[in-house]
């Protein structure tokens, strides 16, 4: 039983050290911070920039969170603090079942509401024309992706308040929404930000629902009606031709490697906020 | 010291979904004394407390019948905007909860929520009401620190100067010096009966010695119904029932 | 009072907000299951259960996905077991053995929760360099091997927090079967637990079935039905993923009706999960 508990622990050094020594091929030739910061892909002449899926990546991430963010807050907000009891025994079914949802059910979504959606209602109202394929389609399919899992957080954050601290503030003559305002988020800052750090690092490592929706294109995106590529649709989308290309399994290996580095570094330091927070409570 | 009560309770009555937790309560509490509400846990006496200021509000699935008079007014039944009759009742808890704010505006919240908020204004009164919890001397020099770097027999008192900053008539306190250590639940307890003279203070405690020590008036519960209550004296030297007699000789829990 | 009146109208307008809020989640969620049952229904038919596609997955016309039914089953199910044999000793050792030691264990918990955000595409990657490493081909066995790295933290966890809700020194005196306990809490307790677990079991299959960026480098893909574990399978969510991007309408229609099957599958699996917690939180013990 150990030695399954060890294993079980060591597991993501294992993958660490197994993408790293794949990818090791590629960084012997070129340096990591090259790679990561360069923006030039041609793989087939051995230019392995990892740069516009980077970007592409923050992009449709940061889009997800903005939409998901205040709509995750205000939710947790009412079911902890004004809703009737029925709406939460509504609600959390809802949030169970959106939360199971494998992600290419997400992508049949995205492409068959979404795209559209966004093809022919909000880029006109930019004054754009596109496909629909863009960043804003993939951000709009992560944003319902991980509200879920950022609302049960924020949830749990609200709840850990005491009761009493609600109590004392009512019977300085505050109203609930004072409270809230002026002591229920000061004290929830913390928790909420790091359920903000956890949305992104799931939206970052979100694969197949975005690839289907985003466009997959080679740019560095100025704007959100522009098609993207992140990160995990690179890798995603080129395993196929990865082993006929020299080096090219080796650039997939380190972005998943890069991927790997980034979603630990964002979990490890949000769940230590929550986890103090939770602790002072 | 009899007079007009200020505050009347009449046939409360109380459900939590099905469970009755208040039966029946009718009591009058007199004006500027200490009236203690005694029990064993699970009695009630907490969530009696809670209906004055209708904290009750706060819980799903709540039944309350009947009527609390203060002043006049049936807070249970009122149409007047209940932010408003709770600013006239302080809450002092079990436990000290500091608001998330250095010491100055944890004082000076319920002023600066009631529209006060020029520091002319605030200054003198925040020492002032940190003068009557006897806490300005051990704060005056560091009145922008977190209140939650007190030691929480100060952070209590720091309560209590909070709860008395929107000029209450009515303290109502909860268990206040049951997480203190002794020195402390004096200073709290010689501090109550200082302020009875201005203010109507109403007690919840489960400590037999304490009513003893600072009750005038005493209302004792038992399972959600009023057993017994009276002036103090009365109550503990002369009690008319046997369950009073019980639990003042100490036979109960 | 004007402070009063703008402060009312705030709040209004905030509580109108979060209404909204709460509101558009729940009709994302109809919006979602709406378009798949819109979609998939008309396309859904016997054929699509039980054949295999005619004609190759991306032109062919004709037949079903039976043959991605299938391996999603065997691949979820192989998975799903193999974690659990890892899964439940893991999380018995943790609560009874480790339960003295609370700071190891919330070390152990919080390493897990980490590890459960660990996208799936990384597995899938990993999977890929360790298939090179032993020179398997894209086949069932390396997809169940994946998938099963992936669901180990989630089944660990899950359980974990079944067993972590069962009173103190129960789990020690239970596992030494020679209690001290009456039998009947025992038993009570016991049956609490089961519940749990098959609860976390179930979700951990959920996961696995509904996955494909796991399965995308290494299960491979085929038109037929699953034979042996050293051959590539078709699965249902790469079913999908690659039927949505084929030109002929026919092919995008099969997509709809494996989106509709996966999508039923998990809610099946959601709706059982949620009467078995219902039905057995009933007899929880509450110390």
């Amino acid at each position: 039983m150990v030695a399954a508990l060890v294993f079980s622990m060591l597991l993501p050094v294992l993958i660490a050290v197994g993408l790293y020594y794949k990818a090791s091929g590629l960084l012997n030739q070129h340096s990591f911070l090259g790679l990561v910061f360069s923006k030039d892909w041609r793989p087939l002449s051995g230019h392995f920039g990892l740069y516009p899926f980077i970007i592409s990546s923050l992009w449709v991430t940061v889009l997800a969170l903005i939409i998901a963010g205040p709509i995750c807050l205000f939710s947790a907000i009412h079911l902890t603090q004004y809703a009737k009891s029925y709406v939460l025994k509504v609600m959390h079914p809802v949030i169970d079942i959106l939360a199971g949802i494998p992600s290419v059910i997400f992508g049949v979504w995205g492409v068959v509401i979404i795209v559209p959606f966004v093809s022919q209602h909000i880029a006109p109202l930019f004054g754009k024309e596109t496909s629909g394929y863009t960043i804003m389609s993939g951000g709009i399919v992560l944003a319902i992706m991980i509200i879920p899992f950022v609302l049960n957080i924020l949830i749990e954050v609200f709840k850990a308040i005491p009761e009493e601290l609600t109590e004392v503030t009512l019977s300085l003559g505050a109203t609930r929404w004072m409270v809230i305002k002026h002591i229920l988020l000061r004290k929830a800052y913390p928790g909420i930000v790091s359920a903000f750090g956890l949305g992104l690092s799931r939206a970052f490592g979100e694969t197949i629902a975005v690839l289907m929706v985003v466009g997959n294109v080679t740019l560095i995106p100025h704007g959100a009606l522009q098609p993207g590529y992140p990160l995990p649709a690179l890798i995603a989308n080129n395993y196929g031709e990865m082993l006929s290309v020299p080096m090219y399994d080796s650039a997939l290996m380190l972005a998943a490697f890069v991927l790997l580095i980034i979603v630990i570094l964002f979990n490890f330091v949000s769940r230590m906020v929550i986890h103090r927070m939770l602790k002072k409570m | 010291m009899s007079g007009k009560p200020k505050i009347v309770i009449k046939d409360v009555n109380l459900h939590f979904g099905k469970q009755q937790v208040l039966k029946n309560i009718s009591a009058n509490i007199p004006e500027k004394q200490i009236t203690v509400i005694l029990g064993p846990s699970g009695c009630g006496k907490t969530t009696l407390l809670k209906t004055m200021n209708r904290l009750t509000d706060l819980y799903h699935h709540v039944k309350i019948k009947g009527s609390i008079f203060i002043d006049n007014d049936d807070v249970l039944n009122t149409h007047k905007d209940i932010t408003e009759i709770r600013r006239h009742m302080g809450l002092l808890s079990q436990r000290p909860y500091p608001l998330p704010m250095n010491i100055f505006n944890n004082v000076a919240y319920g002023l600066r929520i009631s529209g006060r908020k020029s520091k002319k204004f605030l200054k003198p009164r925040v020492k002032h009401y940190l003068e009557m919890a006897n806490l300005w001397d051990e704060v005056k020099d560091r009145l922008t620190d977190p209140a939650s770097a007190l030691s929480i027999g100060q952070q209590q008192r720091l309560c209590l100067a909070r709860g008395l900053s929107v000029d209450p008539d009515i303290i109502l306190a909860d268990e206040p010096t049951s997480a203190l250590d002794p020195l402390s639940s004096e200073a709290i307890e010689n501090k109550f009966i200082e302020l009875k003279s201005q203010y109507t203070i109403v007690m919840v405690t489960h400590s037999l010695q304490q009513a003893r020590r600072i009750a005038d008036y005493v209302i004792f519960m038992y399972l959600g119904e009023i057993i017994e209550q009276g002036p103090a004296d009365s109550f503990f030297n002369n009690p008319q029932q046997e369950l009073t007699k019980k639990y003042i000789k100490g036979l109960f829990n | 009072m004007k402070i009063q009146k703008i402060r009312n109208a705030e709040e209004m307008f905030f509580r109108g907000v979060m209404i909204v809020s709460t509101s558009v989640i729940g009709f994302a969620l109809f919006l979602i299951l709406w378009s798949i049952f819109k979609r998939g229904l008309p396309a859904l038919s016997w054929q699509m259960l039980t054949e295999t596609p005619k004609g190759g997955f991306y032109f062919g016309k004709e037949g079903g996905i039976a043959n991605a039914i299938m391996g999603s089953l065997y691949l979820a199910s192989g998975a799903t077991l193999l974690a659990m044999v890892f899964g439940i000793p893991v999380s018995l050792y943790m609560n009874v053995n480790l339960h003295k030691r609370k700071k190891l264990v919330n070390t152990i918990r919080f390493m897990l929760d980490v590890m459960w955000g660990i996208p799936s595409i990384v597995y899938g990657a990993f999977g890929f360099t360790l298939m090179i490493y032993f020179g398997m081909h894209s086949s069932l066995l390396a997809g169940i091997i994946t998938v099963t790295l992936f669901i180990i933290p989630i089944m660990i966890r899950s359980i974990d927090e079944v067993l972590m809700s069962v009173p103190g020194g129960l789990m020690e005196a239970s596992y030494s079967l020679g209690s001290t306990q009456s039998e009947t809490s025992y038993k009570v307790f016991l049956k609490q637990c089961v519940s749990g677990v098959v609860t976390a079991i179930l979700l951990s299959f959920g996961r696995a079935i509904g996955d494909a960026a796991s399965v995308l480098f290494t299960t491979g893909y085929t038109d037929h039905m699953p034979t042996s574990l050293m051959q590539p399978t078709a699965t249902l969510p790469l079913a999908i993923f690659f039927q949505m991007s084929s030109p002929i309408a026919e092919v995008k229609e099969r997509a709809y009706a494996s989106a509709l099957i996966l999508t039923f599958i998990i809610l099946f699996i959601s709706i059982v999960a949620r009467i078995i917690s219902i039905r057995f939180q009933k007899h929880k013990i509450k110390i």
